[in-house]
């Protein structure tokens, strides 16, 4: 330790001149991914006349709460994160029942035709049908156009995830699984018991994996989802910032002392709804997903 | 005592597979959810690709299943009216153009940051930084469009605003409907979006360097630069090449949600992709057959890019990803 701190205050001034620089790049660099953001949340609270006046603020001079108010009454955004919540919840569970229970039997040596499923999981990852064949199995074979199926079912396995679920298994001590079965347990036992609350970690990242997925999916929505009252929050953002003109002159709103629609305001009070349940969940994401790329990193 | 605990190894040398199926019936029967699953969503739609090979219309029978009987063979001429059709050499054009740029911008990115990051020493600053930047990785394509149309608009924009400040209200660039800007919109939004997480598996990589390779290299005078080009990079290549065989195979993915958001009717011409076009012949129009086609052509070529850019790692003396 003494010795690196030796050789740090030899650094000659040009060194120096570098080492700065590069705080200076990496903060820069940290404030322009942040900007965004502040610009949304800080606008998202101000008067549509200061939006028009000031281009940019910190903090908004007269603090208003009508665009989010605007927001709750028509209710668009709260039904989008309404039906987007019970896609993720139910999502996620289908995801994880559907992982896990593939990724057991892959993950034991002793499994007879291992290879064989394995291999069966690696070539969907090499090669796939695409988007038209999928569509038409979902639409016109299965016939899951406007249900939450059509979000849940394609795509419920990642093998991605799944990889990182079967590696983790394999991890474990073989000991543990010895153990259990020298008590009596079955194979099927032996992972309720044993290996699920053993993986915790991993499952619980994989499970944010699936639920950010899930959050953000824009796509099959689109395609599949037609009803208005199933409409997801990504749409109806989507919906809010391109596609609607002007917020309603006519919905019987009081706008204030200002009379004026908060027509910016509402698409970034939008933004910022649709956004807030992804920040709440980001420390543990933060912490989990480090720890998931991690295990997926390692090859299995 | 293992032989007890493991009946497994017994199974093994009595070696019938009867008997080890049965030994671990519950296996097999867990197994199942997943194998029908792969089935269905995976492995039938591969069998739609035949439609590429068909005249196919969903009225040449009752079912389905009818359909895809009774549509006549078109052997390759799908094929050739999707290679020789008007759009083909434009759709790839603008594909290329978004993955080589892509390649050029986007890929190292994240290695630069990983490599400045890993300069940093103060601890506090390097958390809140990273915390910072993993943040855009998290949050859709919707709200990344949404931000920029909000951050980009002619009529009320911030930076558009600052734009007009820099070139003048007449030469300010319309990043929004420009088509000319439409590739650098897209690799802008991809390097926000997705930079900072990038850096993470870089940084895995370099924090299993041995700290006393630095020192050592310190006492025998390296500078900074000669210890990134000598002890850090060697450190990260494998991953680099790793990353780089991944998005070598996506060559042709230009990730539909991004464009779809970002496509308007005055960016078309360079905006449309394989993917948007896929979803637009097959999805929108109906063109099953040559949307089948393409759709084909792109996972193809996707495979044969894998395989080759991971077969050429490995002549290197990369490990590979297979």
């Amino acid at each position: 330790m003494a010795k690196t701190k030796q050789i740090k205050i030899k650094r000659s001034p040009g060194d120096q001149f570098v080492q700065i620089l590069i705080y200076l790049f990496v903060g820069v660099f940290a404030l322009i991914t942040m900007l965004p953001f502040v610009y949304i949340v800080a606008g998202s609270f101000a008067t549509e006349r200061e939006l028009t006046e000031r281009a940019f603020f910190l903090f908004p001079r007269t603090i208003s709460m009508n665009a989010y108010q605007y927001i709750f009454k028509t209710g668009d955004a709260i039904k989008g994160l309404r039906n987007s919540a019970f896609v993720t919840i139910v999502g996620v569970m289908i995801n994880m029942t559907l992982s896990a229970t593939l990724a057991y039997p892959l993950s034991r040596p002793y499994f007879r035709g291992r290879k064989f499923f394995t291999n069966m999981v690696i070539i969907t990852m090499l090669f796939t049908g695409g988007m038209v064949p999928a569509y038409m199995l979902v639409a016109n074979v299965l016939h899951l156009k406007n249900t939450f199926w059509a979000l849940w079912l394609p795509g419920a396995i990642n093998p991605f995830n799944m990889i990182i679920i079967k590696n983790y298994f394999q991890g474990l001590p073989v000991e543990l699984e010895e153990a259990a079965r020298i008590d009596g347990c079955n194979d099927a036992q032996t992972f309720i018991k044993i290996i699920l609350p053993l993986s915790k970690p991993v499952l619980a990242s994989v499970a944010l994996f699936y639920a950010v997925t899930h959050w953000n999916s824009y796509f099959n929505a689109m395609m599949y989802i037609s009803d208005s009252s199933k409409e997801v929050i990504q749409i109806v953002l989507r919906r809010i910032i391109f596609l609607t003109s002007s917020v309603a002159n006519d919905s019987g709103f009081d706008w204030g002392s200002f009379g004026m629609p908060p027509q910016k305001a509402v698409k970034m009070a939008t933004t910022v709804v649709a956004t807030i349940p992804i920040l709440l969940i980001y420390p543990f994401v933060q912490k989990y997903f480090t720890q998931g790329v991690m295990v997926g990193s390692v090859k299995g | 005592m293992s032989q007890n605990a493991s009946p497994s190894k017994v199974s093994a040398k009595v070696g019938t597979f009867k008997h080890a199926m049965y030994a671990h019936k519950w296996l097999y029967i867990m197994i199942i959810p997943g194998v029908i699953y792969m089935i269905i969503f995976s492995y039938l739609p591969m069998g739609g690709l035949i439609m590429a090979f068909q005249d196919f219309s969903p009225y040449n029978g009752d079912t389905m299943l009818g359909a895809f009987v009774h549509s006549p063979f078109a052997g390759l001429s799908i094929f050739r009216k999707f290679f020789t059709g008007p759009d083909f050499i434009q759709v790839l054009t603008n594909t290329l153009s978004i993955s080589i740029a892509n390649l050029v911008f986007y890929f190292p990115a994240p290695i630069i940051l990983a490599l400045l990051l890993n300069e940093i020493k103060n601890v506090a600053f390097k958390k809140t930084a990273q915390t910072m930047v993993y943040i855009p990785h998290f949050i859709s394509m919707v709200i990344v469009a949404a931000l920029t149309a909000q951050l980009f608009s002619t009529t009320d924009g911030l930076v558009h605003h600052w734009l007009v400040g820099i070139f003048g209200r007449n030469h300010a660039p319309d990043i929004m409907s420009n088509p000319k800007l439409f590739v650098s919109m897209i690799v802008g939004q991809s390097m926000w979006k997705e930079t900072g997480y990038g850096t993470i598996i870089f940084l895995a990589a370099l924090s299993g360097v041995d700290v006393q390779l630095y020192e050592a290299a310190e006492v025998d005078g390296a500078n900074r630069w000669q210890k990134m080009w000598h002890i850090t990079l060697p450190a990260i290549r494998s991953t680099i090449v790793i990353m780089l065989i991944l998005r070598v195979g996506t060559i042709l993915n230009t990730g539909y949600e991004q464009i779809f958001l970002m496509q308007n009717s005055m960016n078309r011409g360079v905006s449309d992709v394989f993917d948007t076009y896929i979803y637009t012949k097959g999805v929108v129009n109906g063109n099953y057959s040559l949307a089948t086609a393409a759709g084909l052509f792109k996972s193809l070529v996707s495979m044969i890019m894998v395989l080759g850019a991971n077969k050429l790692a490995k002549m290197f003396g990369e490990s590979g990803f297979y």
